[in-house]
């Protein structure tokens, strides 16, 4: 199963990093350009040795992988059905498991590799820039969160897209839906906390100021690992190759 | 070990009230070059899914490699290749790249998988453009790369939905032969569909016919010509007059006469003399150049057998 997993690696990875043309080469090579500029440069410099003592800085590194895998995920079955290549696939002797978990960990790795490398840039430009004789450095739990729930938050970009390209029976569907799926992920939270009653908000606000780092990193990372493996087992279900060729 | 490569049992598949396949139940040999015949939407495709588990059947069963392919689809596909309707290649990566790709699916070894690798584009005379995105080429190229894709890792059998189309007539001669000897040397089964009758004349050692989901007829090309009942003459020449026509017509033992260009076609009952014909038709002032006796085309076996299963269904 792991070889076969690779092997489906081997192929993604080709397809992300070579992407549909030279347009969308040269869209996906920018794309990871600006994030690391942005993420790796712009923003330590603007931010100052803030930037490896704020715990706020971990919400930024929520985003770099979500947006890189956004912009490819789509393409994982829908855009194989598009083109006509997933009925060969399917015939071929790879087992369902190593072609869908073969995606995900494609596009998983591709956002969290970026954002690893934004946050290696990051820590280097901040001591070039702030250093000053000392090493600066994230805190270890605020690092190990970044690194934690950055995977996490890869995981479950890449477990969403592979599920709404999975039912969308056109590329431009997937990526409808899946900008739409963002978009409520990102709202509902905010919503949520908008309709509670304002005691619980409360309530939930003191015992947020009330809890350590560690402990609240640890609870957001518990709701995205139920996420992720909600979203990995609904892939998994939806995974027919009978269903697949039919739809 | 089984003798044959696939068993079908009363083949079934129904969508949605439509039945694409219809009971069809047949044998193919280990080691056969078998071709599937059919007009468009006959149930051949289909059929081919069913063979590969991709689809499960609505009712009946089939064996594949003496695999079942409802519960062991998986050992199916281990062993076997397949060219589907499209290429199904991947346009973004090089020639090179996909079947490497390919290759690691089935886990050929690194040594062996890049020699097969070489041998298979020189082979197709593509080696030199090995490092270029298939998106560009032709379809003709892209046809011979999917072949050569399919062959790759050595599968016993090997499924190919029109493998000639888009090549040229000496790449599509070239694969011909290559497929006549995977089947004569390497023992490898071979399960095709094609438009192409002569094609299928030619290579395949067993063909059946299928139409509307509906297995026809099973045979050997030989056989299937000679199911017909019936002889055919043609005379070639000048001056066919519509009386003649309607003269040969009126005879015993003539079933039809189709006049095309100074071509008489004349369908005979079986046993019909042909001598009296040629008299009559010389008597009635047709300068005759050539007599040929017909033997019926695998085509025209084809195409009568379709047509009398077009109005039997319709009777």
């Amino acid at each position: 199963m792991t070889a076969d997993i690779a092997t489906v690696l081997w192929k993604e990875w080709k397809e992300i990093l070579l992407f549909r043309s030279r347009a969308g080469r040269l869209g996906n090579a920018l794309s990871m350009i600006m994030l690391l500029a942005v993420f790796g440069i712009y923003l330590p410099l603007q931010s100052g040795p803030e930037w490896v003592t704020s715990p706020l800085m971990l919400a930024a590194w929520a985003w770099v992988p979500y947006l890189l895998i956004v912009g490819v995920i789509a393409d994982s079955f829908a855009g194989e059905r598009e083109r006509h290549t997933l009925e060969s696939l399917l015939a071929t002797r790879l087992p369902d498991r190593a072609i869908l978990i073969g995606k995900i960990v494609a596009a998983t790795s591709y956002g969290w590799g970026v954002a690893v490398a934004s946050l290696v840039l990051s820590l280097i430009t901040i001591n070039i820039a702030y250093g000053s004789g000392g090493l600066l450095i994230f805190p270890t739990p605020t690092l190990l969160a970044i690194l934690g729930l950055s995977l996490l938050i890869s995981t479950l970009a890449s477990s969403l897209g592979v599920l709404v390209s999975l039912r969308a029976s056109s590329l431009q569907q997937a990526q409808q839906r899946l900008s739409m799926s963002s978009l409520i992920l990102f709202v509902l939270p905010i919503f949520t906390l908008q309709v509670l009653p304002e005691t619980i908000v409360t309530s939930l606000a003191r015992a947020a100021a009330g809890a350590d780092l560690t402990t609240i990193y640890a609870a957001v990372g518990i709701v995205l690992l139920v996420l992720d493996s909600a979203l990995i087992f609904a892939a998994t279900a939806r995974f027919q190759r009978a269903r697949m060729i039919l739809d | 070990m089984p003798s044959f490569a696939i068993r079908m049992d009363g083949l079934t598949r129904d969508f949605d009230g439509l039945r694409a396949v219809d009971q069809v139940s047949l044998e193919v040999p280990k080691g056969h070059i078998f071709g599937f015949l059919g007009p468009n939407a006959a149930g051949k495709t289909t059929t081919i899914r069913l063979l590969l588990g991709l689809l499960e059947p609505s009712a009946g069963r089939a064996e594949v490699l003496g695999f079942d392919t409802r519960m062991e689809a998986d050992a199916i596909r281990q062993r076997s290749g397949a060219l589907l309707e499209h290429t199904g290649l991947y346009e973004r990566l090089t020639a090179e790249d996909n079947l490497e790709f390919h290759g690691r699916i089935y886990r050929m070894p690194a040594a062996e998988r890049k020699s097969r690798i070489q041998d298979l584009l020189t082979g197709i005379e593509l080696w030199d453009r090995r490092r270029e995105p298939v998106g560009k080429w032709s379809r003709g190229m892209k046809q011979k790369l999917a072949v050569a894709r399919a062959l790759l890792p050595r599968p016993e059998l090997i499924f190919l939905d029109e493998p000639t189309a888009g090549l040229d007539p000496i790449a599509a001669a070239a694969l011909r032969e290559d497929l006549v000897s995977l089947a004569s040397k390497d023992g490898v089964t071979l399960f095709l569909t094609t438009h192409n009758l002569s094609e299928a004349e030619k290579i395949c050692t067993l063909v059946g016919v299928i139409r509307r989901g509906v297995l026809l007829a099973v045979g050997s090309p030989a056989e299937l010509r000679s199911r017909r009942k019936g002889q055919q003459v043609e005379i070639v020449g000048r001056g066919a007059s519509e009386s003649l026509l309607a003269e040969l017509r009126s005879l015993p033992g003539v079933r039809a006469v189709d006049d095309q260009d100074g071509r008489l076609r004349i369908d005979l009952e079986t046993g019909a003399e042909i001598a009296p014909l040629v008299s009559r038709v010389v008597a009635a002032g047709m300068q005759v150049e050539e007599v040929h006796r017909g033997a019926e085309s695998l085509e025209e076996a084809f195409l009568a057998m379709v047509r009398e299963a077009g109005e039997e269904g319709q009777a």
